[in-house]
């Protein structure tokens, strides 16, 4: 088998697309969730939107990384 | 047909087939997107289209290769490459007709492999490459992709399942806009450096460049023009099957599935394991749809693996009789492919009006079976 499945390199791919491809979409979640109106409350708390932005901050920085990716590496 | 004009022919078909490529997989990047409605149909494509463009100027590392590894290189004459490239666009356009997602690297080595297999036997072919590079990935990519987007999307509505329905979709789809985005730039920068591969191979095959020569700028634009062009103009017959005819997409399950989609993908390539868009974007469909427990339309599913399954023999019996027409009759055999391929390629583009799908009718409610919609053709 291992002569045709380099078993290494796809174990690292599936544990590091697990981080990011699942990871980024639950910190996304959480982001929203922080956002979202809690009972009996009329304003957001400044901690809940400083989550949120935490939150958003880290996606929008990973898919800069992602372009920064492809730029750098001009393709595969 | 010798020498400059089996060239110019050879050049003009492989932007061709960039054309199909761009076409046939602007679904990866934004049929979630368009049918969760975070971008209108013609917004989704336009920017698909523009990142892809971008996304082919990137493209710095071109090596005048074409399946290597895959297919012997010294096999690789001029007509292989003509050959190659005809099963690859007759196959992306059938699998486009019936709306299946297929991949249409799959689809040029299949026809690649065809043809070599006609001019210079089964040694031409490496068989063990063609099984760990090409065969092994294919079953890989939607298993891995699929999984991952299930973690994904259960987490998603687990951790959200107390936010009402409309605050958490508005959201949820501006992440879907960015991670379809980095899809489409990906795809941009990995697929149009392929074709400009082809076209720099051609052009030192046919002695119009030297043997350590990069790619030349006139290429470069060709090669984003003719991709570009193919993702605007949009496969909405492929666009509608990922994005209504496998699950009922939310925007936040779209949102878990693209950056699934863009995160296997960069991975994947960053590993040295790359794995195919179009495999990797149908796999995390699928899986997004398991993993917020929705039914899947396991039937469109099937009509799927059944075409990635076919697509490399397939491909590779149009390849090998293109190359047997060619070397039967020389030049006039290239005259007659040509021929062949442009009507072939029209009979299928009028076939599709019959029941067009566009940007019209592009969401409307899936019915099974829908590669043949039942309604009358306008237009």
């Amino acid at each position: 088998m291992s002569t045709y499945i380099d078993v290494p390199a796809l174990a690292r791919v599936i544990a590091v697309s697990l981080l990011v491809g699942a990871g980024l979409p639950a910190l996304f979640a959480v982001g929203v969730r922080a956002l979202a109106p809690v009972e009996g409350r009329t304003s957001r708390s400044g901690l809940r939107v400083a989550a949120a932005t935490l939150c958003f901050a880290i996606c929008a920085a990973t898919v800069l990384y992602g372009v920064y990716r492809i730029v750098a590496t001009g393709g595969h | 047909m010798d020498g400059l004009p089996l060239l110019v022919v050879v050049v003009v078909t492989a932007l061709a087939f960039d054309f199909t490529n761009g076409f046939h997989d602007t679904a990866n990047a934004m049929a979630t997107s368009i049918a969760t409605g975070a971008l209108r149909p013609r917004v989704a494509v336009a920017l698909s289209a523009v990142l892809n463009v971008v996304g082919a100027f990137l493209s710095l590392t071109v090596a005048a290769t074409i399946a290597k590894g895959i297919v012997d290189q010294d096999a690789v004459t001029l007509s292989v490459v003509f050959g190659g490239l005809v099963g690859g666009i007759i196959w992306n356009l059938v699998t486009w007709y019936f709306g299946l997602p297929s991949s249409s690297s799959h689809a040029l080595i299949g026809g690649l492999v065809g043809a070599v297999l006609v001019a210079a036997g089964t040694s031409g072919v490496e068989w063990s490459g063609l099984v760990s590079k090409v065969i092994i990935p294919a079953v890989i990519a939607p298993v891995a992709a699929g999984l991952v987007a299930l973690s994904g999307t259960w987490l998603v509505y687990r951790i959200t399942r107390r936010v009402a329905g409309a605050e958490r979709g508005r959201e949820f789809r501006f992440g879907q806009i960015g991670s379809a985005s980095l899809v489409s730039l990906a795809h941009g920068t990995n697929d149009a450096q392929k074709t400009m591969g082809i076209i720099l191979l051609a052009l030192i095959a046919g002695g119009q460049l030297p043997q350590d020569a990069g790619v030349p700028d006139w290429v470069v634009f060709a090669c984003a023009a003719a991709m570009g062009l193919g993702t605007y103009l949009g496969g909405w017959r492929v666009i509608r099957t990922l994005g209504k005819g496998l699950v009922d997409i939310e925007s936040p399950q779209g949102m878990a599935a693209e950056t699934t989609s863009a995160a296997v993908i960069l991975v994947s390539s960053h590993f040295g394991y790359p794995l195919s868009t179009t495999q990797v974007a149908s796999g995390s469909i699928m899986g997004s749809g398991v993993g917020r427990r929705t039914p899947v339309r396991w039937g469109t599913a099937r009509r799927m693996v059944v075409a990635w399954l076919v697509t490399l023999p397939a491909a590779a019996a149009v390849g090998a009789t293109a190359e047997t027409i060619s070397r039967a009759l020389g030049a006039a055999g290239n005259v007659i492919v040509l021929g062949l391929l442009i009507t072939a390629s029209a009979a299928i583009y009028l076939r599709s009006r019959r029941a067009p799908v566009d940007r019209h009718n592009v969401n409307d409610e899936w019915r099974e079976p829908a590669s043949e919609p039942a309604a009358p053709a306008m237009v």
